[in-house]
């Protein structure tokens, strides 16, 4: 009797507000649970088992009869350790210096032909749509085969060496096989910046050139204070994705120059070289590292430089949060904004083609 | 008779079953028993001819068929794909086709299952230097079903035309044929040799071979390393000099088989070393190659004498973790028998296991290479056989691109080598 007063009794306005708000959650819920569901299993479980992997050894011991004992050993953090000492951290070093030298050097390269492209492919000319297709078709061709196309150009008796007259050795060890690597990099890769900086120039009105045209303002000036300013969310979306891929870059060096080259091998090699000899547990602490890697630089880029990937989310709360505020700060155009968070996810699919 | 065999089988699995053995749990070795159908878990078979094999097997035996699974091309790629499904103990796979080298690998892991000698009754009639690369400490693990030897491919044209009526036998015959067939105006722009040298798998069968050849051993017989001997430092030291006086050209440090296949093909080479399949393309009168009919085949030349070859090949072997097992050993028995592989060659040009199909006479006369090829073969070493073989070979592979580049001095690396190699032989 008196457990059933309590739900009589606001019988009027706020138990009715309550059962609306009760039922939007419920089907909130309910909608958003299969999504979660996926999510748990592809994104989080593997994460978690990575991170759990890391932690444990196995396999590497033999028994009288010469057959390996099976089962994990839990061994800590030791996975983690064995990557900064001796031997291995000699190599692994190596292989974080030349991460960072491919990321640093191919995407600048990338970035000042991406927009060399860009602005080539906004121009209305007679053929445009021709070039803008021949510029685009690099990134369509998958990195493995680019890579075997390199490989074939750099070869000893290859285009490469017919055009320059001489015989260099590409793949072999040398600075020469790093700017193999750059160069098939930057082939591929400064179309995709060209497309991004390319959806960006689009949604630029028109008036503000007329304008600038009127001011008396000169190309040079055009560039530097109106288009470079208004393109530049869609730029930074662009670079930010170039780094991150060029971070984890693995195929290319692989197929381009071969594994166990000390001058191109990177991170992802690392880890792929510890998996392939069947020692789970430190390649997962070496996928580990190369993602906190990976996190830290890209957090960096978004502090630093403000590039937004999720700008127009913050910017439909008005006031809300700092995140509004900055964003505010370091956007100028709304407009180029939300081109910049569509292209972003126009390319977030296609990244992987 | 096949109700007796799996009985006798079963008696024996529970004989040597508890030994108490800790380790060696889950698929005790030697339980080939069940019947019914199989999978063949192969690499892609450019050949066109193992579904024909297959098909011969399935219309005897419409109850126990075999069903091919195709894996990818790359032996890498193959290798993965079945510790992926070891690690997952999948019966999807009952036979595996295995390259030489893994047998150690996949045996210490017990992915694969012992096979007791008295199962396979023409083990006898096999080179017996393939049927080394079937076994693990002794014990065989697998039935070898093709072969590989590297071959010697020499210029006859021009080595007749330089008054050299013989294949070389050592490395000094070999550059003495050289500094003759290279004064001759017809070999303008050529150079005498080459193997495979890029820094891959290639690296470590030309290295071993030198060694090999020289007298000296990567992994002696007590399954130690033994690298960091006179004899290694021989063999090194041959193909380091060579690279340096030009008898090799400097392009072959990024030479595999394709590429130095090529050089041989286009007039670059008067020596090469490769396997048979080059034979039937370097033969080719469509174009392909500008030394159709003018080159001849013979053993590896080595220090003193003949060389030592490194060996290739497939072995069949049953998963450790798959059904009907006695179908399974059936199976790689027809398939290793005498009519089989001998269909194969003549399809294929695959080199058999079979010591007597070398001799067939018809055989020869449609591969005039069987007879050095055999010699090859018979006189090979397998490359070491150690648990750690991608770490094994990644450190040879090292040392001797290390030396061959100039890095690295012959016996530094050596003795680099050797330490290496402690660390992981030593388990």
């Amino acid at each position: 009797m008196t457990a059933t007063t309590p739900v009589t009794a606001p019988a009027t306005e706020p138990k009715r507000k309550q059962r609306f708000d009760e039922g939007t959650g419920r089907l909130a819920a309910t909608l958003l649970s299969p999504t979660l569901l996926v999510l748990g299993v592809v994104v989080l479980f593997p994460i978690i088992s990575a991170l759990r992997e890391s932690l444990f050894t196995s396999g590497q011991h033999l028994d009288a009869n010469g057959f390996v004992v099976k089962g994990e050993t839990f061994v800590g953090l030791q996975n983690y350790a064995d990557i900064f000492r001796g031997e291995t951290g000699t190599r692994f070093w190596n292989a974080f210096y030349n991460t960072t030298f491919f990321t640093v050097v191919c995407v600048v390269l990338e970035t000042v032909l991406g927009v060399a492209m860009a602005l080539i492919m906004h121009k209305a000319f007679k053929g445009r749509g021709i070039v803008r297709a021949s510029i685009l078709v690099p990134w369509a061709i998958p990195t493995v085969i680019s890579a075997l196309l390199w490989k074939w150009i750099f070869q000893a008796d290859g285009v490469a060496n017919a055009l320059l007259g001489t015989q260099i050795l590409w793949s072999t060890e040398g600075w020469q096989s790093k700017l193999s690597v750059v160069l098939a990099d930057t082939w591929k890769t400064a179309p995709f910046i060209g497309l991004l900086v390319l959806a960006g120039l689009q949604t630029i009105p028109a008036e503000v050139y007329e304008a600038a045209k009127v001011d008396g303002a000169n190309a040079w000036k055009t560039f530097t204070r109106i288009t470079m300013p208004l393109v530049k969310p869609a730029l930074l979306v662009a670079v930010l994705f170039r780094i991150l891929d060029t971070l984890r870059i693995f195929d290319l060096p692989f197929v381009l120059v071969g594994p166990h080259k000390d001058s191109v091998e990177t991170l992802s090699m690392l880890a792929y070289d510890e998996a392939f000899n069947t020692r789970f547990g430190p390649a997962a602490a070496y996928a580990t590292v190369l993602f906190v890697y990976i996190a830290l630089v890209a957090y960096l880029f978004v502090k630093i430089l403000g590039a937004d990937v999720i700008g127009e989310a913050r910017a439909k709360k008005p006031g809300g949060g700092k995140g509004g505020g900055r964003w505010k700060r370091s956007n100028a155009v709304k407009a180029s904004a939300s081109a910049a968070v569509t292209v972003s996810a126009a390319s977030g699919s296609g990244r992987n083609i | 008779m096949a109700v007796a065999g799996s009985l006798a089988l079963l008696a024996t699995a529970c004989g040597s079953g508890d030994d108490g053995n800790s380790s060696s749990g889950g698929s005790s070795a030697g339980s080939l028993d069940g019947r019914g159908p199989i999978t063949l878990a192969s690499g892609k078979d450019t050949s066109g001819n193992l579904q024909n094999q297959l098909n011969a097997w399935n219309a005897a035996h419409p109850n126990e068929k075999v069903e091919l699974k195709e894996l990818p091309e790359d032996a890498d790629a193959q290798r993965q794909q079945m510790v992926q499904n070891a690690q997952a103990q999948s019966d999807s796979y009952s036979v595996l086709v295995m390259d030489v080298v893994w047998t150690s690998e996949f045996a210490a892991n017990q992915w694969i299952t012992q096979i007791p000698e008295d199962k396979v009754p023409d083990l006898g009639k096999l080179l017996p230097a393939t049927v080394e690369t079937a076994k693990y400490r002794d014990k065989l693990y697998a039935v070898p079903m093709t072969s590989d030897g590297g071959l010697l491919y020499y210029r006859n044209d021009l080595l007749a035309q330089a008054g050299v009526n013989q294949a070389p036998k050592t490395w000094d015959e070999m550059k003495a044929a050289c500094t003759k067939v290279l004064a001759l105006p017809a070999a303008k722009g050529m150079s005498c040799y080459s193997g495979q040298f890029e820094k891959y798998e290639g690296l470590t069968v030309n290295f071993s071979e030198a060694v090999n050849s020289a007298g000296g051993e990567i992994v002696g017989k007590d399954g130690k390393p033994n690298v960091n001997t006179p004899e290694a430092k021989a063999g090194l030291e041959e193909l380091v000099n060579d690279f340096k006086t030009g008898v090799i050209p400097k392009a072959a440090i990024t030479y595999k088989e394709e590429e130095s296949r090529r050089a041989f093909q286009d007039g670059k080479l008067v020596f090469l070393r490769n396997w048979p399949y080059v034979y039937a393309l370097a033969n080719k009168t469509d174009g392909s190659s500008k030394v159709a009919g003018k080159f001849a085949v013979a053993p590896l030349p080595g220090k003193t004498g003949a060389g030592v070859s490194s060996l290739g090949g497939h072995d069949y072997a049953i998963s450790s973790f798959a059904k009907n097992k006695a179908t399974a050993i059936d199976f790689i028995n027809f398939m290793a028998s005498e009519e089989r592989q001998k269909a194969n060659v003549e399809k294929t040009s695959q080199a058999p296991t079979w010591a007597s199909l070398y001799d067939d006479a018809g055989l020869n006369k449609q591969f005039p290479y069987l007879a050095p090829l055999k010699a090859s073969i018979q006189n090979a070493q397998p490359r070491p056989r150690v648990v750690k073989y991608g770490d094994v070979t990644a450190a040879i592979q090292q040392a001797a691109y290390d030396s061959l580049s100039g890095k690295t001095q012959p016996d530094q690396a050596l003795s680099d080598l050797q330490t290496k190699l402690q660390s992981l032989i030593t388990q």
